[in-house]
């Protein structure tokens, strides 16, 4: 069966020579929701830029559910939605009137791109603005906006870039929400983005890219389980004197009513509580130091880095 | 991608053009005609009222430059629609929303060029109307005229495209209008007959294009002209042709709009 996505030794070396992708190769099954990790300058962009056709590689393969980019182009194409990072539609046009243009590039007519119009405006609530300048539109409409334009040909492959990037909390979630259930309907969807709690909660599997070269790619759940520790953020009910001794965990005295825990993943959580209640501290709130998958990532982006000057020196 | 599929997509880009010049018709239809109401008012009825008609054919002054007016209105105006759409397309990166699509590239290609030619032909047909304020116009060859008109429409629409595909500022898509377009359409028999200039400069004149294009023009509508009509349709023909391969090559090739 095919793939929603393959990428094989994937290339590119722009005109000034830089080479943003090392022979890639990357899959991506039907139906998964897909997180593309890497630092800005990584390769990300011009990975989604080569699979959307708006970067011309310089070698390797690219086939999207069975079609080949480069021989069955049209097809190919057909099957992407594309939410790019940057505001990329005509500003001085109505909101209805981008929707309806993107759906007769597919080949909708107008009719039927209406309909389907009206129903994307409705869901992502900007029915409202529909005869609306895109201009006119806040930050968070605009990549709305962007969403709906790019599932107006109905695709199977939806690329997100960095879809939430400046959006508040509260729209976030709402667009996660959205995504979740276009992930149940069956849309395979390739996420990049630099919000790793964004990641962890809608991504089953992951790939992390660094300077052109990708350094991991599991499903979420192995990739999690890598994490030899975990380190928490206390707050306490009263002030403390004094650090109480254990060999348990690593305690650390961040001020006099915080205290950070580093605790092994073979140690159940529930024993800092008895600990630190047979000291008699008791506990207001918890809460993980840095995200778990920030961690992870630092450490192998450091990891690659690291091999790269070791290669490089030899 | 089915040939319907295509169809679609030609007219999605063509609605698309005409609403975007008709939205700001201030700034794109109602110039020329201010502009070619003033020719023929100063050239036509003032100064044109002097000049012996032996220059002129045995025309009236104002007779013989509307042809020319009219077909400087179309060229300019089919140029600056494609330049100024499609580089705005690039510039603000909305170029991207066809790029992505299945869209091929000659429908791409005619979809920006037919908006131009539709701009160009709405505004030659506007200025024709203004014309008749001032002249009565008796057409002697009305089926050359059309396709002397939209050729050359379809030419420098092309031509537009070109420029923008290359321009990477504003100021590039000024310049050739300014530095090229202008000169070769003044010098292009617009306000006079070649028949005037020296022998030297009446070769000279026989390099630029747009001389062709006005003279066949104007043997549609007067029945006169300094260059044969058929010399005149295949010079359009040929330049459409080679322009047209360019113009697919270079967004096939993605320059100046794929990395």
């Amino acid at each position: 069966m095919s793939k929603a996505l393959q990428i094989t030794n994937l290339s590119k070396t722009y005109g000034n020579g830089f080479t943003a992708l090392k022979g890639v190769s990357l899959s991506v099954e039907k139906g998964d929701f897909f997180a593309l990790l890497g630092a800005n300058g990584a390769g990300k962009s011009t990975m989604i830029g080569i699979i959307s056709s708006l970067v011309n590689k310089t070698s390797g393969e690219v086939n999207i559910h069975g079609f080949d980019l480069d021989t069955q182009r049209s097809e190919a194409k057909a099957m992407i939605g594309l939410v790019p990072q940057e505001f990329n539609f005509n500003v001085f046009e109505p909101v209805e009137e981008i929707l309806l243009n993107q759906a007769g590039y597919y080949g909708v007519g107008r009719s039927e791109a209406k309909v389907r119009a009206k129903q994307l405006l409705e869901q992502l609530e900007l029915w409202d603005k529909r005869k609306n300048m895109a201009s006119e539109l806040s930050g968070g409409m605009k990549r709305r906006l962007m969403i709906a334009r790019a599932l107006i040909h109905r695709p199977q492959l939806l690329i997100l870039d960095e879809p939430t990037a400046g959006v508040d909390i509260e729209i976030r979630r709402s667009m996660w929400d959205f995504l979740k259930k276009l992930n149940e309907a069956g849309i395979t969807i390739i996420l990049t983005t630099h919000y790793l709690e964004e990641a962890e909660n809608l991504c089953r599997n992951i790939a992390i890219i660094n300077k052109g070269d990708i350094v991991e790619n599991t499903s979420m759940k192995a990739l999690l389980s890598h994490l030899q520790t975990e380190t928490f953020i206390l707050d306490l009910k009263e002030p403390l004197d004094a650090l109480p001794e254990t060999d348990e965990f690593i305690l650390r005295q961040i001020d006099a009513s915080t205290l950070e825990v580093e605790l092994n993943k073979d140690h159940s959580i529930n024993r800092i509580f008895e600990v630190l209640n047979t000291h008699g501290i008791r506990v207001s709130s918890l809460r993980n130091k840095t995200n778990r998958l920030e961690e992870l990532f630092i450490e192998l982006v450091q990891q690659s880095n690291h091999d790269t000057t070791q290669e490089v020196s030899a | 991608m089915t040939l319907t599929d295509q169809m679609t997509a030609l007219k999605t880009i063509l609605i698309k053009e005409v609403l975007r010049f008709s939205r700001i018709w201030v700034q794109t239809i109602l110039p020329p005609a201010i502009t070619m109401a003033l020719y023929f008012v100063i050239f036509g009825k003032l100064i044109g009222s002097a000049i012996d008609t032996s220059a002129t054919d045995g025309y009236s002054y104002i007779d013989y430059i509307v042809p020319g007016l009219i077909m400087m209105s179309v060229i300019t105006n089919s140029y600056s629609n494609v330049v100024s759409s499609f580089y705005s397309a690039k510039y603000q990166g909305h170029i991207q929303e066809l790029l992505v699509s299945p869209t091929p590239n000659t429908i791409i290609l005619i979809g920006f060029i037919g908006g131009g030619v539709i701009r160009g032909l709405m505004v030659g047909a506007i200025v024709t109307l203004v014309s008749l304020f001032f002249t009565d116009m008796d057409v002697q060859h009305p089926f050359l005229t059309v396709i002397t008109l939209f050729l050359t429409s379809v030419l420098f629409a092309t031509a537009g495209l070109i420029n923008a595909v290359y321009a990477k500022s504003f100021d590039d898509i000024s310049i050739v209008p300014v530095f090229v377009l202008t000169p070769l359409t003044y010098l292009g028999g617009v306000f006079y007959s070649i028949k005037l200039l020296s022998p030297f400069w009446q070769t000279m004149s026989l390099v630029n294009p747009v001389l062709y294009m006005v003279n066949g023009f104007r043997y549609g509508i007067l029945g006169v002209s300094d260059i044969s009509i058929y010399i005149s349709l295949a010079i359009i023909l040929i330049f459409i042709v080679i322009l047209f391969s360019i113009a697919y090559f270079l967004l096939d090739k993605g320059v100046g709009i794929r990395s």
